[in-house]
């Protein structure tokens, strides 16, 4: 601004300024002070008797909690609190979200030393638990799992989708009671589905078997199938069942060829949910599947390995190779979890464009 | 307005019903079976099944008569359950605040199909985790607690082993029941009319004044509901309890003790060598567990439908 006319107009660029966010030089500090924050709290881990990642955690707590206080002097009760209680939901989101985290981390970590091609291919036949890990797979175990999945999914669906077309379609007295009693299913331990088809089928075949695996493991599908089909058959506007009344065909055709069809991805969504909920179940096989060591392709000539009892046993075991074997298994099973998922998920989006 | 159907309609509303109908049977049927085969055992311990201390097949010659009561193991359930619940529902609360309203809108929709994958991580997992990176985290938890609050009666610790405790069961428990709780809750709050809660900023409130004033109250039912569905998984759940709890038949509420179990561990413990008779006990104990179960699912389901009717 000169000073040499008085009648020199001040301009002062304006400049956009966004008060709700921090400007760069405040970021900047923060990141600094929260970096101080973790040396210091790293400091003290190491000097004093706390220990361990759990401890670094507290203690980096304490002290942000401790500055978030000191901030807030004098701003106001209301501001202040908002402060201070923001940054105790932030920590108890991170402990929150911290085991299944870990969990995730565990498995890559731990679960890629046993990894190796052959290890999705070969069985156990020849191998003991303790053998170097470049021997032995979970081949057989693949494949048991994906015969007893695929039954469960050959039984379930046809129930799953019947169930979500009662409760959209058709609409009957019963719809109430349907919808209710599957939702309350959907929380029957897996190890009472296990002991229904162990008193209904294996008391009475008197062996243990895929097959009977397969239909534990529908019971505890058909909720979840049923569920997620109703979901998706409800997303279907009514003025499509109009448009097909208007157009001269019965319920039963209008269902059949015009709300079915058009859901049809979403209804494989469902069948994919249903697969991705029961494919690391252990429990109800441990009444009713058990586990064998080799590779069998038939479901109703007893016992017969998976993914999750090969886990199981490899877990307990115990030995360091056996252990390495059971995360191994762990990450193929949560890596097949995962590409359902994704599955799932991309098909969902489909039917919503 | 009666409707009139023609054949082709009465036959389809037939099938589809027949199909809803087969889903309900196969629930009525879980119970039904489970009953007939362990209505022996009813018969022959009385109440005695549930408040009792053994668990004996007896002696083959019947000079040691066979005794089945699932008493300890049934407050082993419950107990697990609630040191679950205790810490898991405030963690859920705390992180389903935390993606609904305070998470950056670039890593909100990262966390929510991160915490559905969560949500299906199968149990054996949690198991394989609690024993192989938790435990000893959570043994040292242990230790420090029954150190300094060890004179209370439920951190009372004389032996100086903190493993495979209730204390360790019930918080890999929390951990698996903590998406579940989470997602719910996330769902409840996500439906707090947006309208409500910007009036809350535009009278001057903080996000902490609109989140207590409007969305905690807005989302109270649903969380209870969602709180209830994880309990129902963890009373249910077998594969990590039998992984982290030591199977000891007695009454035990020393949390930080390592002994306990609970009804499903229980079956899968003993399932292997089990005599015909001790068979029927654990079949009657799957249907005291599938009754529990059964019973805080359906109120949870009635708290959660009605909540989302009452706000839809």
């Amino acid at each position: 601004m000169s000073t040499t006319s008085d009648l020199a107009i001040h301009v002062v660029d304006a400049t956009p300024t966004q008060p709700w966010h921090k400007p760069r030089v405040e970021q900047r500090r923060d990141a600094l002070v929260y970096l101080a924050l973790a040396v210091v709290a790293y400091a003290i881990v190491m000097v004093s008797g706390v220990a361990g990642p759990d401890g670094f955690a507290l203690v980096f707590f304490i002290e942000v909690l401790l500055l978030t206080i000191f901030r807030s002097r004098g701003i106001g009760k209301a501001k202040s609190t908002n402060a201070i209680v923001s940054t105790v939901i932030g920590a108890g989101a991170v402990v929150a979200f911290a085991p299944w985290m870990s969990i995730f981390f565990s498995l890559i970590t731990k679960g890629f030393q046993g990894l190796y091609f052959g290890f999705l291919v070969r069985d156990m036949r020849v191998t003991t638990p303790d053998d170097e890990l470049n021997m032995g797979g979970i081949g057989h175990a693949i494949i048991g799992s994906m015969l007893m999945v695929l039954i469960a999914t050959i039984i379930t669906l046809p129930l799953g989708i019947l169930s979500g077309v009662y409760l959209t379609e058709v609409r009957g007295r019963l719809t109430r009671v349907v919808r209710f009693v599957i939702q309350s299913m959907s929380g029957v331990p897996s190890i009472v589905a296990g002991l229904f088809i162990y008193t209904t089928v294996i008391s009475v075949t008197g062996s243990f078997s895929g097959f009977a695996g397969a239909l534990a493991l529908s019971v505890l599908m058909l909720p979840t199938v049923a569920r997620t089909a109703e979901e998706v058959l409800k997303l279907v506007p009514e003025d499509l069942r109009a448009a097909s009344y208007a157009l001269g065909a019965r319920q039963w055709r209008s269902s059949l060829m015009v709300v079915l069809p058009t859901v049809r991805s979403g209804l494989t969504t469902a069948a994919i949910l249903g697969v991705a909920r029961v494919v690391g179940e252990t429990a109800p096989l441990i009444l009713t599947a058990l586990s064998n060591n080799a590779f069998k392709f038939n479901p109703f000539d007893g016992p017969i390995a998976s993914m999750p009892m090969y886990v199981f046993g490899m877990l307990q075991i115990g030995t360091e190779y056996s252990l390495n074997r059971a995360w191994s298994g762990s990450l193929v099973l949560m890596l097949i979890v995962l590409a359902l998922f994704v599955t799932a998920r991309r098909l969902g989006g489909k039917d919503k464009r | 307005m009666h409707v009139v159907y023609s054949l082709g309609d009465r036959i389809f509303r037939r099938i589809v019903t027949a199909g809803a109908v087969t889903s309900l049977l196969v629930l009525a049927l879980i119970g039904l079976f489970l009953f007939a085969r362990g209505v022996e055992i009813f018969r022959d311990m009385g109440t005695k099944f549930v408040t009792g201390t053994n668990w004996t097949a007896g002696s083959e010659d019947g000079v040691l008569p066979a005794e089945f009561s699932i008493g300890p193991m049934l407050a082993g359930t419950i107990v697990t359950s609630l040191i679950a619940l205790f810490f898991a529902v405030p963690l859920s609360i705390a992180g389903a605040l935390y993606i609904e309203f305070f998470a950056p809108s670039k890593i909100k929709s990262t966390l929510v199909s991160m915490l559905d994958l969560a949500a299906a991580i199968p149990s054996l997992f949690f198991g394989l985790w609690g024993v192989q990176v938790f435990s000893s985290m959570g043994e040292r938890w242990a230790a420090l607690t029954s150190n300094y609050l060890g004179w209370f009666p439920l951190f009372k610790n004389e032996l100086d082993i903190f493993g495979r405790s209730p204390f360790i069961a019930g918080l890999v428990l929390a951990a698996m029941i903590v998406p579940i709780i989470t997602s719910v809750s996330r769902e409840v709050y996500s439906r707090t009319p947006r309208e409500l809660v910007d009036s809350c900023y535009a009278l001057g409130g903080t996000r902490w004044g609109a989140i207590r004033a409007v969305v905690l109250p807005y989302g109270r039912s649903g969380v209870v509901g969602g709180a209830m569905l994880g309990l129902g998984r963890a009373l249910g759940e077998t594969v990590a309890v039998y992984l982290l709890l030591n199977l000891v038949f007695k009454y035990n509420f020393n949390i930080l003790e390592s002994e306990g179990g609970n009804i499903a561990s229980l079956i899968a413990t003993k399932f292997g060598e089990a005599t015909p008779y001790e068979l029927k006990a654990l079949l009657a104990a799957g249907f005291v567990l599938f009754l529990l179960t059964l019973t805080v699912n359906m109120a949870a389901t009635a708290v959660v439908q009605r909540t989302a009717k009452a706000q839809s």
